[in-house]
């Protein structure tokens, strides 16, 4: 029984000791997040989910924050490790504005800064367990990437997380387009997100849409999808064969 | 039945915050249990954190006392420096740091919640790993479970004082009534402007849910009263 020391210094409080830390598995949890360039910028969805283990358990989370003038993160995974990134990318902002010399951040920086830092943690075996979507727009030019737990990172036309891998990727591939308004855009994500609410069940039915453009970053307010559960099948499925499913 | 009296001590436990129009109140049952036995019936599991933050402990007895005893001492300091009293937003933040740090270590959820003079009653949720979420309302603890339910339909925005503290008692009773883990009696912090109101709701002052029964002294009283006499009128 060891007594350790905190040593206060100013950001977290670490022990005298250093306890080799590393995060075996995560706790509150958010699920796909699905996004793709389009005419304008980068479009990006997540549902408003905390899950913890099975309970759906907070109803009200933004997984999706503005990064400086020009990028946007979203985030599935460990929630708090999503907030210690954004804590991180925070003080990056800062330190960046405090040069006052005309130049911020944009989406290319971020996602290299976030690419080093899972890529470390992995190394040290403590990853933070996120996989991040970072989408940007800077002098025109539209930028999408994403980075998982183990550091793995790439850019793409459209990209998803966790459950969105297996379901919204094979409809991207099949729908997207260079030249996508934002109406098409937001209708091929909702389609997306309305199969992921049918068949991920950590998936809840409130979400967001985000858009950034040259002008800067927005995300819509929190709304529902409507669904469809009228296939004359669906209604007297075991008619022939009783004890199916 | 093995009792594993070296069971470490846990607080199953049910806990709750909720904001009302001008506050908070926030609640918890008074069962500390090592494994199987209750090692205390009537603990005080709502712990000051200064004079206007409370917080609600659950999960390891041992690691969310350790816990608020630091952020007190913290916040008691940053008191000092700041030559006001701590915000409820600051007070999260806290629990945040040492929840977030050591997530490794430690297995508390704790519900964060008071008044200050910029935002007015705020209730933060901080569960395992550290995570920090604002809400309207709070539930935590293996009692929870059975109360996601009873707030989903029960809970509504801008509850006066009264209701606020009648549906937080209703919810412990409820979850009580379910949870292994939870018992003994209903402790309330009222938090407000006016400034902190504790109170103590045990057993008998509790609505009867199914299958409970009006406690008797003993059988013999039923007996008694169940033999044909006058009726005193």
């Amino acid at each position: 029984m060891t007594f350790t020391i905190p040593i206060d210094n100013g950001d977290s409080v670490k022990t005298a000791e250093a306890d080799s830390q590393r995060t075996l598995y995560p706790y509150v949890t958010g699920t796909s997040i699905v996004a793709i360039k389009y005419k304008d910028g980068v479009l990006m969805a997540s549902d408003m989910g905390g899950s913890y283990g099975s309970t759906l358990r907070y109803k009200n989370i933004e997984r999706m924050k503005a990064i400086g003038k020009h990028s946007l993160l979203g985030a599935s995974g460990e929630i708090s490790d999503f907030q210690e990134i954004l804590r991180y990318l925070d003080e990056l902002v800062l330190n960046d504005n405090m040069w006052d010399d005309g130049n911020s951040l944009g989406p290319k920086e971020v996602h290299n800064y976030l690419t080093r830092v899972m890529y470390n943690r992995r190394n040290k075996f403590n990853p933070l367990w996120n996989t991040l979507v970072l989408g940007g727009v800077k002098n025109g030019e539209s930028y999408l990437g994403m980075v998982s737990m183990i550091g793995v990172s790439f850019e793409d036309n459209h990209v998803a997380t966790g459950f969105g891998n297996h379901l919204a990727r094979p409809i991207l591939r099949d729908e997207w387009r260079a030249d996508l308004s934002f109406e098409d855009g937001v209708k091929l994500l909702e389609k997306c997100m309305r199969v992921l609410l049918y068949r991920d069940r950590s998936a809840i039915n409130k979400l967001q849409i985000a858009k950034i453009t040259e002008e800067g970053v927005t995300v819509s307010q929190p709304y529902s999808l409507k669904t469809f559960w009228e296939f004359k099948a669906f209604n007297n499925p075991t008619a022939g064969a009783e004890g199916s499913w | 039945m093995d009792l594993n009296l070296d069971a470490p001590h846990s607080m199953g436990t049910t806990i709750i915050g909720v904001t009302y129009n001008g506050g908070v109140v926030l609640g918890a049952d008074s069962r500390t249990s090592t494994g199987m036995y209750v090692a205390n019936r009537a603990s005080d599991k709502i712990t000051q954190l200064t004079d206007n933050v409370y917080v609600c402990r659950s999960g390891s007895a041992a690691d969310s006392q350790v816990v608020s005893d630091y952020v007190r001492y913290f916040l008691h300091q940053h008191t000092i420096q700041l030559g006001q009293p701590a915000t409820v937003k600051v007070s999260a933040n806290l629990i945040r740091m040492l929840a977030y740090n050591n997530k490794n270590m430690l297995q508390t959820g704790l519900i964060v919640g008071g008044w200050d003079k910029y935002e007015g009653g705020k209730i933060y949720g901080i569960p395992l790993g550290g995570t920090v979420v604002e809400q309207p309302f709070a539930i935590g603890g293996s009692g929870s479970s059975y109360l996601y339910g009873f707030f989903d339909q029960a809970w509504k925005e801008n509850m006066t004082k009264e209701e606020a503290e009648q549906l937080v008692v209703k919810a412990v009773s409820l979850a009580i009534a379910r949870d292994g883990a939870s018992g003994g009696v209903v402790r309330t912090v009222i938090i407000n402007s006016e400034g902190v109101t504790r109170n103590f709701y045990p057993g008998d002052k509790l609505q009867l849910w199914h299958e409970e029964l009006e406690p008797q002294n003993s059988l013999l009283d039923i007996l008694n009263a169940a033999s044909p006499e006058p009726m005193a009128m």
